[in-house]
C-alpha cells in the first residue's frame, strides 16, 4: 500500500468519509464534526501509520487534508 | 508469583543519583523494564548494568535533557520503538535552589521553572500521546511538601512544587478518558547526599524540622520510591489526580 492510500485511509477511517470527498476543499472549517477530540484522533491515527510523532506546532497547523501532506514532508513522509 | 510492576516499561527522569536513582532500584526490583533518565552517562552505565543483574530485568540509560524538547521526544521514541509501549513515567527530574525572597534571581528562577514545571508539561504532552497508542499508562510526578503547605527560603522552588501539583490534578482529568492515570508524591524532608551537604551547613534549623516529624525519623529515597511504585502498578488503577504525602505526617 503506497504512503498516499495510508494517508487516505486515515482520513477515511477518522472522519468516516469516501476518498472522493478528500481533495483540497476538506479542512476543519468545511467538515462537520472536525473539533478537537477528531484533531487529536487524526493525530494520533498520522502518528500510528508513519511511525512519526508531530510536533504540537504541526498538530495545531494540522487543519485540513493539504495541509497534512505538507506537514508530513516535514518528517520525510513522501506522499 | 509476578511482581509488582513485572515487564511494565517505566522511565524515571533524573535517576543518576538520589531519590531518582532509589525509584530505579525499586522499580527493577518490582520487575520493570526501567529506562533511566538523566542529562549525561555518568556511571548510569555501570550501575544499569549492575541494578539489572541484581534484579533479573534490563535496566537502559536514555541520556538526554529534559529541558530540550526535541532531545525528550526523540527519548521518548527510542524507548517507544524498542518496548512497543511506554506503561509510565517517573517525572522526578528536578532542580532547587533555596533563596530567601531577596537573594532570588531571576535566572535561578527561570532554570528552575523550565526544569521542574515546563519539563514536565513537556513530558506528560509527550510521552501521553506514545501511551494512548498502548491503550493508557500512568504518570508519577514528584512534589513536595513545600508545595502544598509552604515553606521559608523555599518560595520559588515551592512554587515549582505547587504548579507540579496543580499539573497532576488538571492532567488526571484531561487524560482519564484516555486511560491514563496522573498522580504525584509530596516528599517532606528526605535524606539525600544534598541534605547530608545541607545539614552540615544547617544542622540547628533542620534539628528542629526533625522534631516536627511526628514518626519521629527522616524520610527516606526509598520511602518515596515505595510510594512510586504503588502509583505505578495495577494495585493503583482506581487512583488518579492523587497528591500521596510522603512525610512521615510531619508539619515544616
Amino acid at each position: 500500500m503506497s504512503n498516499l492510500e495510508k494517508y487516505n485511509g486515515v482520513f477515511r477511517d477518522v472522519f468516516m468519509v469516501e476518498d472522493a470527498v478528500l481533495n483540497d476543499a476538506f479542512d476543519n472549517k468545511s467538515v462537520d464534526g472536525w473539533d478537537s477530540v477528531k484533531q487529536l484522533a487524526l493525530t494520533t491515527a498520522l502518528e500510528d501509520t508513519f511511525d512519526i510523532m508531530l510536533d504540537a506546532e504541526d498538530i495545531l497547523e494540522l487543519t485540513s487534508y493539504i495541509k497534512g501532506k505538507e506537514i508530513l514532508r516535514k518528517y520525510e513522509v513522501e506522499l | 508469583m509476578n511482581r509488582l510492576l513485572e515487564n511494565k516499561v517505566c522511565l524515571i527522569t533524573g535517576a543518576g543519583r538520589g531519590i531518582g536513582r532509589a525509584i530505579a532500584e525499586r522499580f527493577a526490583s518490582d520487575g520493570a523494564v526501567v529506562y533511566v533518565n538523566d542529562l549525561a552517562s555518568g556511571d548510569m552505565d555501570s550501575w544499569a548494568a549492575d541494578c539489572a543483574s541484581r534484579n533479573g530485568t534490563r535496566v537502559v540509560p536514555v541520556c538526554f535533557d529534559v529541558t530540550d524538547s526535541s532531545a525528550l521526544k526523540v527519548g521518548l521514541m527510542s524507548v517507544y520503538k524498542s518496548e512497543g509501549r511506554i506503561d509510565c513515567v517517573v517525572n522526578n527530574a528536578a532542580i532547587i535552589s533555596n533563596k530567601k525572597l531577596g537573594m532570588i534571581v531571576k535566572s535561578d528562577m527561570e532554570r528552575m521553572f523550565s526544569v521542574n514545571v515546563l519539563a514536565v508539561i513537556d513530558m506528560i504532552q509527550t510521552a501521553s500521546r506514545l501511551m494512548v497508542r498502548g491503550g493508557g499508562g500512568c504518570f508519577v510526578n514528584i512534589a513536595s511538601i513545600t508545595g502544598v503547605v509552604g515553606s521559608p527560603g523555599q518560595v520559588a522552588y515551592s512554587a515549582t512544587k505547587g504548579a507540579v501539583i496543580s499539573i497532576t490534578k488538571s492532567a488526571a482529568k484531561e487524560l482519564a478518558p484516555q486511560h491514563i492515570r496522573v498522580n504525584a508524591v509530596a516528599p517532606g524532608i528526605v535524606r539525600t547526599e544534598r541534605f547530608d551537604e545541607l545539614y552540615l551547613s544547617d544542622g540547628g534549623k533542620i534539628d528542629s524540622r526533625i522534631e516536627k516529624i511526628a514518626l519521629g525519623r527522616l524520610g527516606t529515597p526509598e520511602d518515596v520510591a515505595d510510594a512510586c511504585s504503588f502509583l505505578a502498578s495495577d494495585r493503583a488503577s482506581y487512583i488518579s489526580g492523587q497528591i500521596l504525602g510522603v512525610d512521615g505526617c510531619a508539619t515544616i
